[in-house]
């Protein structure tokens, strides 16, 4: 589970991180000094070489670690899953018809009447973690959330406007 | 018309041209160092226009140009880097040594030019130009490649070697004999570990003396510090170039950061004065006869320059493309090579070191980064693959490829 990343100092230049995914691909980020950074991908061939390296803005690189983020966030949810007897953690996916479409969050008092907590919210590829009460959905969302199987079902249900309100 | 009248009318004409030369060759991705010697050539000494009134301003704009190079180089690195890296690749960076200094060395014999012109012409084909290589590592994409951080620190050693070879040579030059020369050598050695001692303890403190914010105070506080350091090193024999080398490794953080990027035009500027200064002293009707041995030295150092490439990559596993990348790399001789030349000019200790050097550099610096495109070509990549298995069949099933 552990990733080993390779620091490799460039003198005059920077430095460079990477790593060797599972599947044995190698990845790398070249960061200069000035700034400039550079996402480079290595050769399958000749494993010393790089196939490309692509020239990232602080914009780019902010929104591609956002990408990442987001999904490294969800593989930790995951993870949680195993870890804590008996508390479970989905992601439910706000129905087309669901009556929140449009409200906040608050208006579900999923805590209140499940046990169970909204700890975050997809949308768009981005996570928007730990909504506060006064977070309004939106068609799409996906809701990750925390508690026990019976409270998980509730919120689904309330999700779903199958319960009464 | 007034001296000065004249010597603006020059200075402007000259790096009007200059730039207009930097501009060509970056059209056609060659590196301005061999234009810039190459307009040296055609102007001054037996040149195609005589620059009289410029040529004292010339030639203490190219002493300040050899010191901006140094303190820019020296800028570039720290001193834990530098420490760091001669720990890890010290033995790298005594195969290059001994594989590119010593045709040097030979070669001069073979000229029947005494030792002092031979310990020159040894520096001139050891030292790689890590402004030319950087650059094409740049822009060949290859600073990601595993085999990068072998060629920087081969280059990063042998910027270091500098600060106690070209003491030796200054003392040499002057001179004062061998004793001399390692009397200085020895001066240098205690002045350089002091510094990097220093540099690592208290850089900080260094640092925190000239102050980043102002942009003003800081380029006349670096500048006037590396002048004024190089200056008393001069003066001490120990070599102007090594004291502003010294300053610049000393000085670290933003303020190295902010000063590099406030020096890069003055040294831009002074250093295709340095270069041009060069050619200028350099007459064009020395060259012909030089050509041919130039090309000789050029050849042999080059392929000794792949060899040092090969050895110190494969020394940390790298495979054969990236060995052969990396010694192709290495070929170029630029500002260094210059810089040691023009030491040996201004003590005129043989008469046809200049226009060899110049030659010399001329071959290695244009053919060089042509050479170290090699490896990217596919006909070179299938050629390598198939000397290294040699038994398997290149018959493969036809695959689609895009």
């Amino acid at each position: 589970m552990r990733v080993r990343v390779e620091q490799t100092p460039l003198p005059g230049i920077g430095v460079r991180h990477d790593l060797v995914t599972s599947s044995g691909r190698t990845v790398g980020v070249v960061s200069h000094r000035n700034g400039r950074r550079d996402l480079v991908l290595y050769d399958v061939d000749d494993p010393d070489s790089c196939l490309a390296s692509i020239p990232l803005t602080d914009d780019e690189a902010e929104a591609l670690a956002d990408v990442l983020g987001a999904s490294l966030m969800l593989g930790q949810l995951a993870g949680l899953r195993q870890q804590v007897g008996g508390l479970l953690t989905e992601q439910i996916a706000l129905p087309a018809g669901s009556p929140f479409v449009g409200r906040q969050l608050g208006d579900t008092r999923a805590r209140t009447r499940t046990s169970s907590s909204i700890v975050a919210v997809m949308r768009d590829r981005e996570v928007i973690a730990s909504p506060g009460p006064d977070f309004v959905f939106e068609a799409n969302d996906v809701v990750v959330a925390v508690g026990t199987r019976q409270g998980l079902d509730g919120v689904t249900a309330i999700l779903a406007g199958e319960t009464d309100d | 018309m007034h001296g000065t009248t004249i010597l603006l009318i020059e200075v402007g004409a000259l790096l009007f041209a200059l730039g207009m030369l930097g501009r060509l060759g970056r059209r056609i991705g060659l590196s301005p160092i061999p234009l810039y010697l190459l307009a040296g050539l055609a102007f001054g000494h037996g040149g195609l226009i005589p620059l009289s009134a410029s040529e004292e301003f010339i030639e203490i704009g190219a002493s300040i140009g050899v010191i901006l190079l140094l303190v820019m180089l020296g800028l570039e690195y720290s001193a834990g880097e530098l420490v760091g890296n001669l720990r890890a690749a010290a033995p790298a960076g005594v195969i290059d040594a001994l594989f590119n200094a010593v045709p040097g060395a030979a070669f001069a014999f073979l000229m029947g030019w005494d030792w002092r012109a031979a310990l020159v012409l040894a520096g001139i084909t050891w030292v790689s130009s890590s402004g030319v290589i950087a650059k094409v590592l740049g822009d060949l994409g290859r600073l990601g490649n595993r085999e990068t951080p072998v060629i920087l620190s081969v280059l990063v050693i042998e910027d270091l070697a500098m600060a106690f070879y070209l003491p030796l040579v200054t003392a040499v030059l002057a001179g004062v004999g061998l004793i001399g020369g390692l009397k200085a050598l020895a001066i240098a050695v205690v002045t350089v570990l002091a510094v990097l001692v220093v540099a690592i303890r208290y850089g900080r403190q260094i640092s925190a003396l000239i102050s980043a914010r102002d942009a003003e105070a800081l380029l006349l506080g670096v500048f006037g510090l590396t002048l004024f350091v190089a200056g008393v090193a001069e003066e001490l024999n120990v070599s102007a170039a090594v004291g502003a080398f010294l300053v610049g490794i000393a000085i670290s953080g933003p303020v190295a950061h902010h000063a590099t990027e406030m020096l890069s035009p003055l040294r831009d500027l002074f250093a295709a004065v340095f270069f041009v200064f060069f050619g200028l002293s350099t007459n064009p009707v020395d060259m012909p006869p030089v050509l041919l041995p130039a090309l000789g030295l050029a050849v042999i150092t080059m392929l000794t320059k792949v060899l040092t490439g090969y050895l110190a990559a494969q020394r940390v596993g790298i495979a054969l493309p990236g060995r052969l990348r990396a010694g192709l790399a290495l070929m170029p001789r630029g500002e260094f090579s210059i810089v040691i030349a023009g030491l040996a000019v201004a003590s005129g200790v043989e008469p046809g070191l200049a226009p060899l050097a110049t030659a010399y550099v001329l071959i290695t610096v244009v053919s060089g980064p042509m050479l170290a495109r090699l490896p990217d070509y596919e006909w070179f990549k299938t050629f390598i693959r198939r000397w290294r298995q040699p038994s398997t069949p290149p018959v493969r099933p036809l695959a689609a490829e895009d």
